[in-house]
């Protein structure tokens, strides 16, 4: 058994353990961060890519609107390439309340969220599509941002300052030495290999899934996961972030994000957050309600439905609360020595991707005081790996950057734009041969025809690379071809059936990528 | 907003415009119609155009035309591009070879000093280096006189069974005024009463020239003054992309939302279509003489752009002896005034050759194709003089 000694074990590669690794390495601790999959493979890969003005929040929870309109701002600065600076709109559609639009006024104002109102006209010539009925408009400091290369970068930046990024590591106990956690057991999914972890503080940052980490530990966090369903449409139907404005309800944000605009989101209780199964209903759902905002909604394609689980967390009233939404969406830090008489481990818990800077910094800070040391957090100042020019990400930088003789290297992945050279650097960059890793990378396979004339072009490419074999490349189209179907099937109707068809027709009709899996 | 963008969602990546477009074959600088048009779309839409190598479509809309998803391919590449050419400022030379009016208004009182100038080489070198035309590119002729002239003094016959207004275009205006003579003739001896009224440009060159406020004026000018004439009689052109205009670009590339308009867009023929259609009612004189001529015939991309099929095939038929050898090459390659340019001239040639020697196997006397641009082109290629299908038909009737 391998055996790593480090200050802080990081659990959970999401937005925040990857915040929290980075926050740590940077003020000096020995870091490890452990993640069961891929970095952002689970919660914050999987939402709409919205970074809140905080307008969302100004009625129905201030706090989070306080939270969101420094960290937004520092966000645009320290993950400049992460963001695209669409701006926001919340609009009053005809089913909304009007006097809506004041509380919001009085709500920006009261938590500094930058507002301007403009009038329907020009908000109108701004996003053409939307519903010519709005009655009112409001500008805020909404964007989108990537949450990939957002978690990329923080884990490159953590490693810069020496931490180690373990993926495809599960947690399989955590350690404890009589009432203090020292440690946790890992098993490497890839290769089965088992590592221990010795840690003098253990960070459970592991989402919705943190309560499954602290029971480990025999400490009882009763995380209340919140499915969220969220669709893209093929194409930006809008360009500005379209919110309703009202009180925050489902289906009410249309976000422009990279190639695609994604509708989201609902809200519903689950059990288990690795049990989220897409339903017809909010599908039918989401559709309606883009239909308010968009008209002809309907009619335009939609390429791929997902749902994301939230970690929310509420101490005083467990088991009480079926409205996950009722939940704030700051943050809460568990210490469990005060809380549950376990020393060495901190659980972080709820928040947002727009607040994970802010949450690494006080889960840092409890670190620093654990640890007896004083360290001041810098995570603020210092931009990310991509993102010191300070120039945000443009859509239009792909097509561009194939200029001016775009047939002059060969294209894997026509969707996105993804040339032969792009995709051997990533498969040797992430020494990985999960087809599905490199889509999170590069988004291979994200476009209309999701995989359907890219896969099997990057799988020989794959095969080619490195001596992988062709069992385990047929293996990674097979796993591939699997997890795109699940994000289409629900969604079939219209031009995404007959995308369908047509993959179909090749993957089964011409390639017989059924004999594959035998 | 825009319907035609709407469209890029029923592109299933199956490359069958690919496999058509005869320019990205022609040239590595044209990425395709998929890549141009339904896939690099999902990249605009935010400040600053991405791409000028869309600025290599030359518009023949064959992609559209062959599309079975139904993404209208070229018109998207024509939004985008005039967007680009928003931003970029359009270029001297673009605006000028974009209003056939201006430059043959100014040409046609000087013609004979004007087509020397154009065809003496120092001249053509000075044009190419200061505009960026290409000296080999086939510029027509100024007739020296204008069609509008003609009709004007003309007195068609005094009983007639119809009328038809008559939309001649601007080339037939200032470079082919016998073109218009022989349409009106042609109508006369089939009883019909012509209406030629005062016309300007419809706008086309400056939509596939990229300055759409300018050609929505056109288009909207031109739409008024027809939607005046002939008190809703049929409205026939013997210019297929300039009618093509009328009947559906104007309306879906411009989005230009007029209702004199739309009444145009409704009675606007082909000429050709025109005639097959009389013919198939059993109204068309069919008193054609023997032509014992070899004569292709290439249906420009323009005109298939209509979808009528291709009347002047069937017209053609009917006159005796004609050996009409139908081409089925995709392009001549001149697209308006795309091979005209310094920058695509090249391109241009590369992509009318298969036209060419498909003309060229022939051995042909006349080559006929109703797109006036094409027809230089072609003779341009091939040394073949090109006519219009009309002409055949005049010469057939004796007239």
């Amino acid at each position: 058994m391998a055996a790593l000694q480090t200050d802080v074990l990081v659990i959970g590669g999401g937005s925040t353990g990857a915040g929290v690794a980075r926050d740590a390495a940077m003020r000096g601790l020995g870091t490890v961060l452990v993640e069961r999959r891929d970095l952002a493979d689970g919660t914050t890969g999987r939402f709409h890519g919205l970074l809140h003005s905080g307008g969302r929040y100004v009625v129905k929870d201030p706090p989070a609107a306080r939270e969101c309109v420094p960290e937004n701002a520092i966000l645009r600065r320290i993950a400049a390439d992460c963001i695209e600076d669409t701006g926001g709109l919340f609009v009053t559609t005809p089913p909304d309340d009007p006097a809506y639009a004041e509380q919001f006024l009085a709500g920006c104002r009261a938590t500094g969220v930058p507002v301007e109102e403009l009038p329907v006209g020009e908000a109108l010539q701004r996003e053409p599509r939307l519903n010519p009925r709005i009655s009112r408009a409001f500008l805020v400091p909404d964007a989108a941002i990537d949450p990939w290369k957002t978690v990329w970068a923080c884990a490159r930046s953590a490693q810069a300052y020496g931490a180690r990024i373990l993926t495809y590591h599960r947690v399989v106990d955590l350690v404890r030495s009589g009432d203090r956690v020292v440690g946790a057991r890992l098993a490497n999914d890839l290769t089965g290999e088992e590592v221990g972890v010795e840690a003098a503080v253990v960070v459970n940052a592991s989402g919705a899934w943190a309560g499954q980490i602290a029971r480990m530990a025999g400490c009882d966090v009763e995380i209340q996961p919140g499915k969220g369903i969220m669709i893209a449409m093929n194409h930006r139907l809008v360009q500005t972030v379209i919110n309703r404005c009202k009180m925050p309800a489902d289906g009410d944000i249309l976000v422009p994000i990279r190639t695609v605009s994604v509708i989201g989101t609902t809200d519903v209780r689950v059990p288990d957050p690795d049990e989220a199964p897409v339903t017809q209903g909010e599908v039918e759902q989401m559709l309606d309600e883009g239909e308010v905002l968009v008209p002809g909604f309907r009619r335009a394609r939609a390429l791929r439905v997902w749902a994301g689980v939230r970690p929310l967390f509420q101490e005083t009233k467990p088991g009480l609360v079926s409205d996950t939404r009722d939940v704030s969406r700051s943050h809460t830090l568990l210490d469990h020595a005060r809380r549950d008489g376990v020393e060495g481990l901190l659980t972080i818990t709820g928040g947002k991707t727009t607040t994970f800077r802010l949450m690494a910094e006080v889960t840092v800070d409890a670190v620093c005081e654990h640890l007896g040391v004083k360290r001041p957090c810098r995570t603020h100042e210092e931009s990310l790996p991509g993102s010191q020019d300070g120039g945000h990400y443009w859509l239009g930088a792909r097509l561009a950057s194939r200029e001016p003789v775009p047939r002059s290297e060969q294209i894997v992945c026509e969707c996105e734009l993804i040339t032969r050279r792009k995709l051997e650097e990533a498969i040797d960059r992430r020494r990985t041969v999960n087809l599905d890793d490199i889509r999170r990378t590069l988004r291979l396979g994200m476009g209309p025809c999701q995989g359907g004339f890219c896969i099997y072009r990057a799988t020989g490419i794959l095969h080619a690379r490195h001596g992988v074999d062709a069992e385990t490349a047929n293996g990674s189209l097979l796993s591939f071809l699997q997890e795109r179907w699940k994000g289409v099937h629900p969604i079939l109707y219209g031009d995404q059936l007959r995308q369908a068809h047509l993959d179909d027709w090749i993957f089964q009709g011409v390639l017989n990528v059924r004999e594959l899996a035998r | 907003m825009s319907s035609v963008r709407e469209t890029l969602d029923h592109c299933v990546k199956c490359t069958i415009c690919e496999t058509f477009c005869p320019y990205s074959k022609a040239t590595p600088l044209f990425p395709g119609p998929k890549y141009v048009g339904p896939q690099a779309e999902r990249f605009r839409g935010t400040e600053g155009s991405p791409d000028y190598s869309l600025d290599y479509c030359s518009g023949c809309g064959i992609c559209t035309q062959v599309c079975p998803q139904g993404v209208k391919i070229a018109e998207i590449n024509s939004q985008a591009r005039a967007e680009l050419w928003e931003e970029r400022g359009i270029p001297l030379r673009n605006r000028i070879v974009a209003r056939p009016s201006v430059t043959g208004a100014l040409g046609t009182p000087v013609a004979p000093l004007a087509n020397l100038t154009l065809r003496a080489r120092p001249a053509r070198w000075a044009l190419e280096r200061t505009l960026g035309i290409d000296r080999r590119a086939p510029l027509p002729r100024f007739a020296g006189r204008t069609f509008q002239a003609w009709a004007r003094r003309r007195r068609g016959p005094q009983a007639a069974s119809g009328t038809v207004a008559y939309f001649h275009g601007c080339s037939t205006n200032y470079y082919e005024p016998e073109t218009g003579e022989r349409v009106v003739e042609l109508l006369e001896h089939n009883g019909f009463r012509v209406v030629v009224p005062r016309q300007g440009c419809c706008g086309l060159p400056l939509q596939s020239n990229g300055d759409f406020p300018a050609a929505r004026r056109y288009a909207s000018r031109l739409a008024a003054t027809l939607d005046a004439a002939g008190e809703g009689a049929p409205i026939v052109s013997n210019s297929t992309s300039c009618s093509l205009m009328l009947k559906r670009e104007a309306l879906e590339i411009l989005e230009v939302d007029d209702e004199a308009l739309r009444r145009v867009s409704e009675r606007t023929y082909d000429v050709c279509e025109f005639l097959l259609g009389l013919h198939e009612r059993g109204e068309l004189r069919t008193d054609f003489q023997p032509l014992p001529l070899t004569v292709p015939y290439h249906a420009p991309c323009q005109q298939r752009g209509h979808g009528i099929g291709k009347p002047a095939l069937d017209l053609l038929a009917l006159i005796p002896e004609l050996r009409l050898v139908e081409l089925d090459a995709a392009c001549c390659g001149i697209a308006g005034t795309y091979g005209l340019k310094r920058e695509k001239y090249e391109i241009s040639m590369r992509v009318g050759e298969e036209l060419f020697a498909q003309v060229r196997d022939a051995e042909p006397d006349l080559t006929a194709c109703d797109s006036e641009t094409c027809r230089w082109q072609i003779t341009h290629g091939t040394g073949v003089p090109s006519v219009h299908p009309v002409e055949l038909l005049h010469r057939a009737y004796g007239l």
